[in-house]
């Protein structure tokens, strides 16, 4: 009997098992997510024996099981024994880190890199380390790529003379035949540098890094750009001019755009790096370059980080550099034949008034501003509106009103409706800079307008904004302007227009509060339920379950019970359906 | 070999002068248990679908893979003796339906570009007229036997039986070989696929159609990046469209496309993101006193090729092909007549539609000799420093196994020897379109119609990588 008794234990466990070489990929991978209640099971000296070995060979599976398998050996430790027998994992993550798919290795290199911690030294020593030398050394480039991002856990723990050895090995990958491999070494130079003894990095990877940042491969140049970041940060102020500027200045003049791209969009960390005398020596000069690139592509890097950069500047220098070396480019980059790179010159150059003062930016920001803003993109127009907040702090918007208002009423007018939705959503802010008065002088007319929009993603943003608008301006404001003519739309003879007043009510009803709602939205809503269009009838029903809670339940029970009563003997499946939720919902049954 | 009778077409293929005559001695060897083979025991009508559309050869040369009109790709692999042997059969594309252009979409597998080595496993990438996908070719010699709940057969054990938990073990099994799908690249060309290229860096390639070429990552196939577009603002406007796209050999940043205007640019990657503006571009001036009606068509590129070395582009257009320095622009270092005597025959030839035919071009490995197809199932090679050339036949008439292949002559007017054949007795239906070299041997790949002919030079019998004798230096 105790046998039969450990049957119903043993079988949802049996079933895991089985199912790890299912036919369906779903049933494996679930297995597989499981794998930790199998080994539990099977107790660690089987899953050491058995499993685990199991595991080593089956590498021909889908990608998402090997994901799933090599994220769960990474957290196996307690499973095998704990840390005493931690390297009964490598031989699978091993396997793991040579499959040819990226996202797979990858994972197996992070589990592998969790558990090198769970290492005593000596097993360091004793296991990972040959493991990271076998991979290193493997015939197929998957191996040895996997490599490159073992080096770094392993370098701090171990004995000078493996450290010696470490070293070695990755000098040869950074050499390697296959551009993969030396991409992968590149990548994990920056990496590798921090765990490296300074005098190393001076000896050892600065000649690796001048190597790859001259390779013959573009993909392997640019990830040299990164790696030279992070062992620029390593090194004293003293060595950076002789061991690596003069290979960072190569990269800012790099033969390929996609090397000069890399350096613009690592530009801030760049300058955080070298300091504040290089930087304005060497990279204002470079900064200035990129910003004049050839590349489009580049160009539009360096403009998204022309704020950054200048706030970045030393502070004693800063004005005079940015008004003499870099708002002259600034300026040509404002009439630029790509709209790309004006677009993302627009989303960052309103954040240079804060660092240039009132003065300059009225005198010199400011023209820019208003050119941007009559830009033929309406990108690059929605990227000056959407940051006008960091002018209005520095000088108030009402300088730029004036164009402004255009510019507004151009882009709600747009025959692109994402354009119009993209304005819409400004709405709310750029009331709150300009003031009610200013508002509703020019901009109320034309979020009126937008309800009765012919997409509906525009009429269902312009409710939204509708709510927005009160909670900026108060019930009462929304009393006279608003309501009126939402409700007025009640009578259009467009069942759309008229299901957009319900749908207006449904967002305001709870801003405006109790009494508004009562004493002027309900009537009209409760008058639409004789509407000749289901869907309006339905909507109503929806709509009176969304405002009941604001109401009180006198009006709840005299006014809208009866309606929903009604709707609910409704000939129109839909609307009964409605009516009956609503009556549940609000609990007037 | 005999004295004072030989003579090496720079190295590689032997040739022997007899009477003035080239012969060579190449060997055939029939893939054994090819669907190709049928054709060569049987003289069946040959299904439309099994029609070879294109041969490349993997970068060792151990395999060669094959495409057909059907959408299937053979692998070939080469056996230790020297034979090359089916390894793996899949279909890779399947006819679909385009409902928004209301367009059929063929299955037909118009080029196959290898993968460089990633792991125990072969990678590929095939395409048909919109679609690039990419294959791994894998073998899989164990199996997990043992389950807990049923017997090997499959049938339920009784549960009172288990009493405790069995995890699979792996035994040897035959060897199995999978072709799986890894990545489908898809949605990205409005018009016809003609090239693909696998870049030096090796994660990215390029895909050309009529307009426009597209980079991608191997990695990603929900994004490609368009690199060229010739497409005008208005079709009306249309004057070339690209015939062949391909990746430089080793310089990431190099690809040369060519047009059917005959001109081949080369675009530097480096310079811009968008490659519309080429850095060189190769065109040699036409005569206007031979300038005619069909002289447009027949300069239209129909193949282009980077040699190995990587300092030469090999193109053929109808008549020849030619060979460009890439440092000379003007006109080409070498040009070679394919089949002249069909200079008096264009207008035939365009009332059929055989001027629009596709001929490929290929070098050897040391880009010594030059080969690229024919009509009437004949094929030429050049040999770039003797000038000598040699027009041989792939026929089932003439290829017997381990035959030694006989020079064939195609003569305007009257036969002076009773193998000569005249051009009026040309079969125009039976053309070579698709020719491979092994990269490192003397070994080619001719596809006619629905057979493949792999031959071999006679001096390296077994397959092994013996160079011939003699050998003069490759060229730098």
């Amino acid at each position: 009997m105790a046998g039969a008794e450990g049957d119903d234990s043993l079988y949802p466990i049996a079933v895991l098992i089985d199912e790890l070489r299912n036919e369906d990929v779903q049933l494996r991978l679930n297995s597989i997510k499981k794998l930790s209640t199998i080994a539990l099971a099977l107790g660690v000296e089987r899953t050491r024996t058995e499993l685990l070995p199991f595991l080593t060979d089956t590498i021909y599976d889908e990608d998402e099981v090997l994901l799933a398998l090599a994220e769960q050996l990474g957290s196996f430790t307690v499973l095998v024994g704990g840390p005493e027998f931690v390297h009964c994992l490598l031989p699978p993550l091993e396997s793991l880190a040579t499959v040819e798919e990226t996202v797979v290795r990858d994972k197996a290199v992070e589990s592998l890199r969790k558990i090198s911690q769970e290492h005593s030294p000596v097993d360091l020593e004793v296991h990972f380390v040959p493991l990271v030398k076998r991979l290193a050394s493997g015939d197929w480039f998957t191996s040895r790529t996997s490599a490159c991002g073992l080096f770094g856990v392993c370098y701090p723990r171990v004995s000078s003379t493996v450290k010696a050895e470490i070293r070695q090995h990755f000098r040869t990958l950074c050499s390697d035949d296959t551009p993969m491999v030396r991409r992968a070494a590149s990548s994990k130079l920056g990496e590798f540098a921090k765990v490296l003894e300074l005098d190393y990095v001076k000896s050892d990877i600065i000649p690796l890094f001048t190597a790859l940042a001259s390779d013959e491969q573009d993909s392997v140049r640019l990830l040299a750009v990164e790696a030279g970041v992070s062992i620029a940060a390593l090194l004293p102020q003293e060595d950076l001019e002789d061991l690596v500027m003069p290979t960072l200045r190569q990269a800012a003049e790099d033969k390929s755009w996609r090397v000069r791209y890399m350096v613009a969009d690592k530009f801030s960390e760049l300058q955080k790096a070298v300091g504040p005398e290089i930087t304005k020596n060497d990279l204002v000069p470079a900064f200035q370059n990129l910003l004049k690139d050839c590349e489009a592509e580049v160009r539009t890097a360096a403009a998204n980080k022309v704020k950054v950069f200048c706030e970045s500047l030393p502070e004693d220098s800063r004005e005079t550099i940015i008004m003499t070396h870099i708002l002259p480019c600034v300026k040509e980059l404002v009439s630029d034949t790509n709209q790309h790179v004006k677009s993302a010159l627009a989303s960052v150059i309103m954040g240079l008034s804060t660092i240039l003062g009132k003065d300059n930016t009225v005198e010199h920001l400011l023209p820019l501003f208003l050119v941007q803003l009559k830009d033929e993109y309406p990108e690059v127009r929605l990227n000056i509106i959407s940051n006008l907040d960091c002018v209005n702090e520095v000088i108030g918007i009402r300088q730029l009103s004036q164009s402004l208002l255009p510019a507004i009423v151009e882009l709600a007018e747009d025959a692109k409706w994402r354009v119009r939705l993209a304005i819409i959503e400004y709405m709310p802010l750029l009331a709150g800079q300009l003031g009610v008065e200013f508002f509703d002088e020019k901009l109320n007319s034309l979020c009126m307008a937008w309800l009765i929009d012919h997409v509906y993603a525009i009429r269902e943003a312009a409710t939204c904004n509708l709510m927005k608008l009160v909670e900026k301006f108060g019930a009462e404001w929304a009393q006279n302007t608003i309501v009126p003519k939402v409700l007025g739309m009640a009578n259009d003879s467009n069942y759309l227009h008229r299901m957009t007043t319900l749908f207006c009510i449904n967002a305001l009803s709870e801003v405006c509060g109790q009494e508004i709602t009562t004493k002027h939205m309900l009537p009209v809503v409760l008058k639409m339920s004789t509407d000749q269009v289901a869907n309006v009838r339905f909507n109503v029903a929806r709509c009176l379950q969304k405002i009941g809670p604001v109401l009180d339940s006198s009006a709840l029970q005299a006014e809208v019970k009866p309606v929903l009563e009604k709707l609910a003997t409704d000939q129109d499946m839909d609307v009964k359906y409605f009516a009956l939720e609503a009556i549940s919902v609000l609990a007037l049954a | 070999m005999s004295s004072g009778c030989l003579f090496v077409l720079r190295g590689f293929l032997c040739l022997i002068i007899k009477d003035g005559n080239l012969s060579l001695f190449l060997r055939l060897l029939v893939p054994c248990s090819s669907p190709y083979e049928i054709y060569l025991f049987f003289n069946l009508v040959c299904d439309p679908a099994d029609v070879i559309s294109t041969v490349e050869f993997n970068q060792t040369g151990e395999f060669l893979a094959t495409g057909d009109k059907g959408g299937r790709v053979v692998i070939f692999q080469r056996e230790p003796q020297g034979e090359y042997n089916v390894y793996s059969t899949f279909q890779s594309h399947e006819p679909e339906f385009d409902y928004l252009k209301s367009l059929e979409i063929e299955e037909k597998i118009n080029k196959i570009r290898w993968l460089p080595p990633h792991n125990p496993a072969h990678f590929l990438l095939s395409t048909n007229d919109k679609t690039v996908k990419l294959w791994k070719v894998s073998e899989k010699d164990k199996r997990a036997e043992g389950y807990n709940l049923r017997d090997e057969e499959g049938r339920l054990k009784d549960l009172s039986t288990i009493t405790t938990l069995q995890v699979p073990v792996l035994r040897p099994m035959d060897l199995l070989v999978e072709a799986s799908p890894r990545r489908v690249f898809a949605n990205a060309h409005a018009y016809h696929i003609n090239s693909i290229s696998v870049n030096s860096d090796c994660e990215t390639y390029l895909s050309a159609d009529d307009l426009r070429i597209n980079l991608w990552h191997l990695n990603i196939t929900d994004r490609s990046f368009n690199i060229v577009d010739l497409k005008p603002e208005n079709m009306e406007d249309l004057s070339e469209v690209i015939t062949v796209a391909e990746f430089h050999p080793h310089h990431c940043h190099l690809l040369a496309f060519s047009s059917s205007t005959g001109t081949t640019r080369l675009c530097d990657m480096r310079a811009r993101a968008l490659c519309d503006q080429h850095a060189k571009l190769f065109e040699e001036a036409v005569d206007p006193s031979r300038r005619s009606f069909f002289s447009e068509i027949v300069s239209s590129v129909s193949d282009v090729k980077f040699s190995h070395s990587g300092r030469y582009l090999l193109t053929r257009d109808y008549l020849t092909v030619k060979v460009w320095d890439l440092n000379m622009e003007n006109k080409p270092v070498e040009t070679y007549q394919v089949h002249d005597y069909l200079q008096t025959k264009l207008c035939s030839l365009y009332e059929s539609d055989c001027i629009f035919d596709k001929f490929e071009c290929t070098w050897n490995g040391t880009d010594s000799v030059i080969m690229t197809g024919a009509y009437n199932n004949y094929f030429r090679m050049f040999d770039r420093a003797s000038l000598r050339d040699v027009t041989l036949e792939a026929s089932r008439e003439v290829c017997k196994r381990r035959a030694v292949l006989q020079p064939r002559r195609v003569c305007v007017g009257k036969k002076r020897k009773e193998t000569d054949v005249s051009v009026d007795s040309l079969d125009f239906r039976k053309k070579i379109l698709h020719t491979a070299w092994h990269p490192k041997e003397n070994i080619i790949a001719i596809a006619a119609s629905n057979n493949l002919y792999i031959f071999q030079d006679r001096l390296t019998p077994n397959g092994h990588h013996n160079m011939p004798e003699i050998q003069s230096a490759p060229p730098k």
